[in-house]
């Protein structure tokens, strides 16, 4: 990452402003969005958004053609163009040739992405944005910081100092007042325009109409007072059917700002009366700027998908860190990135997509149901294709992949590590753990690996056998956590065996990019997973069990691999979760905890993998209830705790305030202990409440459960 | 449905009133405008867009009413304070009002003025949004409106403020006796 990169991420992290506002916001949404969802299934509807999306970006070109006459039949005027320039010369054209000295617009992010307004001041015509966040950012010289909520990083204060100045009268802070001096100044400007440029949130093909929505009501003026309007559109806003429009206004509102519906929604078709009894001069612009060549993409396609409602942002938890400026001048966020890596040029999402922590709440909350991570991942994945690892982190990814020079190297590390070790923590640990930042204390390297103390461990010799993948954390810094495992199942009638040659999963490397590396680690794990014929593989390290379910897999696939592929697939419909498993022993009737017991609260942190990739939440809840627990739930239980592997070590500007979040949050709820089924997280977490010295015990569930088996 | 409307529509600020018959909700619109000032100053007028709530009414009766008129410009849509027009449907499950608005008097009465009364025909009700759909085609309405709630902007410090560039009220007024529009 790039020095000018990091600074923007500082400024934006030490920006009180931004983040309180963000922070709040993002807050608010959670609550408001889930209430407007009420008695909507989600699912559905966003299955039928992602169909209807998906079949128009496979028929971009049918469509365009079809939207085309349509309009056209009704007397628009339609121009297609693949190219930024064009669409910039063609406004200018049809302006000059109409004398057109003002403008006014309504929001479109897609005249942001050609950046229109500079081109056509520069010839002379003045623009005016109309949208109240566009206008303040418009004033202050400055770009949106979010798709949907453009100034959302200015306080109130800012924004009388600008409105101040342009009224030449000094105004108060008082949000009321500022709006209506908005309105008073923006009338007038309504009034004269001889031009309205929109853009749209949606095309439709079979009725060649445009739909417009905002909550202002800047869209009603700019399309029915000016005599000419143009609406600039993307072809991902293409959609076959008109009825369609419904299921769309169905989600984006909830999505984008939690209501029901817009305060404005209209539904052009064709040319209207002006207001001196003239027809409008109506054009309408389709842009492809790279979007066909997204849709043929077999990876990228779904992310015409896309309609713009920007939840992406809006449940990030790095976004309501650092706002949209980090991201550059246009699209922001989860879906910013991707955008950006096309309409502009994959280089360009070098920096940002190293800011996605791969948390999946994104994915969650999609309506168009696009799984952004993983496109994100498949960028750095091409990134490193087209321009090869940084040096350091070749170096060690060469270690990882052989597994016994990365074993030596880790068991020297717990030799080198003693020095420094103060209890259960070290301040410094060498090789890649190393310059690891304040805030958290991190593990000491276990003296005795977990593969070393498992050929100690007695166990009955039982029928069913199990495998278990301890993952670099429980093997190294862990092996209690193993241990505990290996109790509770076999109470639950089930032997573990431990494979030798089991090495990294291959999460590291693959979250870099670094899919040959992976892909290579992924082959070593199959053959020393599968070679005794077992019932489970059972971990307890989410990150790892999401690697052996699914990523070995895809991992092979995106690399075009098919050697391993039957194998991976084997293993796959081997490899459980711990809380799962226990859960599955528990419910058969082969192991009971101990019953009646009061052991006081808890609260239960969620891990991204296994909440989000995995649908793992109930089971560890239900279980810490049967052993004696009482739940009580934190905010934002399933929010990211910061960890995210290697994440923590490149942007610890970033990691360290989400750890920060959590800390509070797990306190708040009062409860002595804290539950998580993650090593990642409990190295996080643990450490942060070292650091903090707080009086709060950090447990993986595992640890929990087994002491208190019947 | 009348009564979901209702709750969704004043979720969002609008003011929702019912009447079984035209003249009873004449008389409260007149009402409505004296006692919110109509005629008082200069801008305090209305500006009613014709539509089939005035058939059948003593349109010189409602004339001679001081600050009521009934020539729709742009000029004057810009300073009104008031804009009175029909809304043809309501959404009962986001509590919006939707209208065919190709015609120009209709769009300005209802975004440029200061408090929005929308007539409504009770019959006009519908419960959402793919209901209105399947009856206004494109091909007969070039420009379809729906309306749900005042304006309204949160893009200041995410603080919800009402009136931005559309009317700051949206009074809502459904007549049971008006007939269908379908």
């Amino acid at each position: 990452m790039g020095t000018e990169f990091k600074d923007s991420i500082t400024k934006a992290v030490n920006n009180a402003n931004l983040t309180g506002a963000l922070g709040k916001f993002s807050e608010a949404y959670k609550v408001n969005r889930a209430k407007a969802y009420e008695g909507i299934d989600f699912e559905e509807l966003r299955g039928r958004i992602a169909d209807l999306k998906s079949y128009a970006a496979s028929h971009l070109e049918e469509l365009s053609e079809q939207f085309t006459q349509n309009a056209e039949a009704c007397g628009a005027t339609v121009f297609r163009t693949n190219d930024p320039a064009k669409v910039r010369e063609y406004i200018l054209k049809v302006a000059q040739d109409n004398n057109v000295k003002t403008v006014v617009k309504s929001k479109s992010m897609a005249t942001e992405e050609i950046h229109l307004n500079p081109y056509l001041e520069k010839a002379g015509i003045e623009v005016g944005e109309t949208d109240l966040g566009e206008w303040i950012i418009q004033l202050a010289g400055q770009t949106p910081s979010h798709m949907v909520m453009p100034a959302i990083h200015m306080t109130k204060e800012e924004v009388s100092d600008l409105f101040s100045k342009e009224v030449n009268e000094r105004l108060t802070s008082d949000i009321p007042r500022l709006v209506k001096v908005a309105r008073e100044q923006l009338r007038p400007s309504f009034l004269a325009a001889d031009m309205g440029i929109s853009g749209g949130n949606i095309a439709v093909a079979e009725t060649g109409s445009i739909v417009l929505m905002t909550n202002e009501g800047n869209a009603r003026l700019v399309t029915s007072l000016p005599k000419i309007h143009i609406a600039l559109v993307g072809i991902e806003k293409l959609i076959e059917k008109y009825a369609d429009v419904a299921t769309i206004l169905k989600a984006l509102p909830r999505s984008a700002t939690a209501q029901l519906l817009t305060s404005y929604v209209s539904i052009i078709t064709g040319p209207t009366p002006n207001p001196d009894g003239s027809m409008k001069d109506l054009h309408i612009i389709l842009m492809d700027n790279h979007r066909s060549e997204m849709a043929a993409d077999p990876k990228f396609k779904q992310a015409l998908q896309c309609i713009r409602c920007a939840s992406c942002l809006n449940v990030c938890p790095i976004f309501r860190l650092v706002g949209g400026h980090v991201f550059g001048k246009v699209y922001t966020g989860g879906i910013g990135t991707i955008l950006t890596a096309w309409f502009d040029e994959l280089k360009k999402s070098e920096d940002i997509q190293g800011l996605c922590i791969q948390c999946g709440a994104c994915k969650d909350v999609c309506p168009g149901k696009i799984d952004i991570p993983d496109l994100i991942m498949e960028i750095r994945r091409r990134l490193v294709q087209d321009q090869g690892l940084p040096l350091l982190q070749k170096a060690i990814y060469s270690v990882v992949n052989n597994r016994k020079l990365f074993h030596g190297m880790l068991r020297a590390a717990s030799i080198a590590g003693k020095p420094f070790t103060t209890g259960k923590f070290v301040r410094h640990l060498p090789l890649f753990l190393a310059d690891l930042t304040d805030g958290r204390s991190l593990p000491a390297i276990a003296a005795e690996p977990f593969r070393d103390r498992f050929k100690k461990i007695k166990q009955p010799k039982l029928k069913e056998k199990a495998a278990f993948y301890a993952g670099c954390l429980i093997d190294f810094a862990y092996p209690e956590m193993g241990e505990s495992l290996i109790k509770i199942l076999n109470k639950g009638g089930i032997e573990v065996i431990f494979p030798e040659d089991q090495t990294c999963c291959g999460a590291p490397p693959r979250y870099n990019g670094a899919y040959e590396v992976a892909a290579s680690n992924a082959v070593d794990n199959i053959k020393a997973l599968l070679r005794e014929d077992v019932t489970y593989v059972v971990s307890a390290c989410p990150t790892c069990t999401v690697a052996l379910d699914h990523e070995f897999i895809s991992t092979f696939e995106s690399l075009g691999q098919t050697e391993w592929l039957p194998q991976a697939k084997i293993l796959a419909g081997k490899t459980i979760d711990l809380s799962t498993l226990v859960t599955k022993l528990v419910n058969e009737g082969r192991l009971t905890l101990k019953e009646g017991r009061k052991l006081g609260a808890i609260t239960y942190h969620d891990s991204c993998h296994l909440k989000r990739t995995l649908k793992v939440s109930e089971q560890p809840r239900e279980l810490l209830k049967k052993a004696g627990y009482e739940l009580t739930e934190m905010f934002e239980c399933d929010t990211c705790c910061g960890m995210g592997g290697s994440y923590s070590m490149k942007l610890p500007e970033i990691s360290a305030p989400i750890l920060q979040r959590k800390l509070r949050n797990i306190k708040e709820t009062g409860a002595p202990v804290v539950a998580m089924d993650c090593p990642g997280c409990v190295m996080q977490i643990r450490g942060g409440m070292d650091q903090d010295v707080a009086d709060i015990q950090v447990r993986h569930t595992v640890e929990v459960l087994a002491e208190q088996l019947e | 449905m009348y009564q979901q409307f209702k709750t969704r529509a004043e979720g969002v600020s609008a003011e929702v009133y019912r009447f079984k018959t035209k003249a009873a909700a004449r008389a409260h619109v007149i009402e409505f405008l004296h006692a919110e000032g109509l005629a008082d100053e200069p801008d305090s007028f209305a500006l009613w867009a014709d539509c089939p709530f005035l058939d059948g009414m003593d349109l010189g009766a409602l004339k001679g009413i001081a600050g009521l008129k009934f020539e729709v410009t742009c000029e004057l849509a810009s300073t009104a304070r008031f804009g009175i027009s029909q809304m043809e449907w309501a959404l009962a499950d986001t509590g919006s009002l939707a209208q065919n608005s190709t015609a120009i008097e209709q769009r300005l009465v209802s975004s440029l003025s200061t408090i929005h009364i929308a007539l409504v025909p009770t019959s006009g009700i519908l419960p959402d949004m793919p209901a209105l759909l399947s009856r206004v085609h494109p091909k007969e309405c070039a420009y379809l409106a729906m309306i749900t709630g005042p304006s309204r902007t949160a893009d200041i410090e995410r603080v919800l403020t009402i009136g931005v560039h559309g009317p700051e009220r949206l009074i809502i007024v459904f007549v049971d006796d008006l007939g269908g529009t379908d």
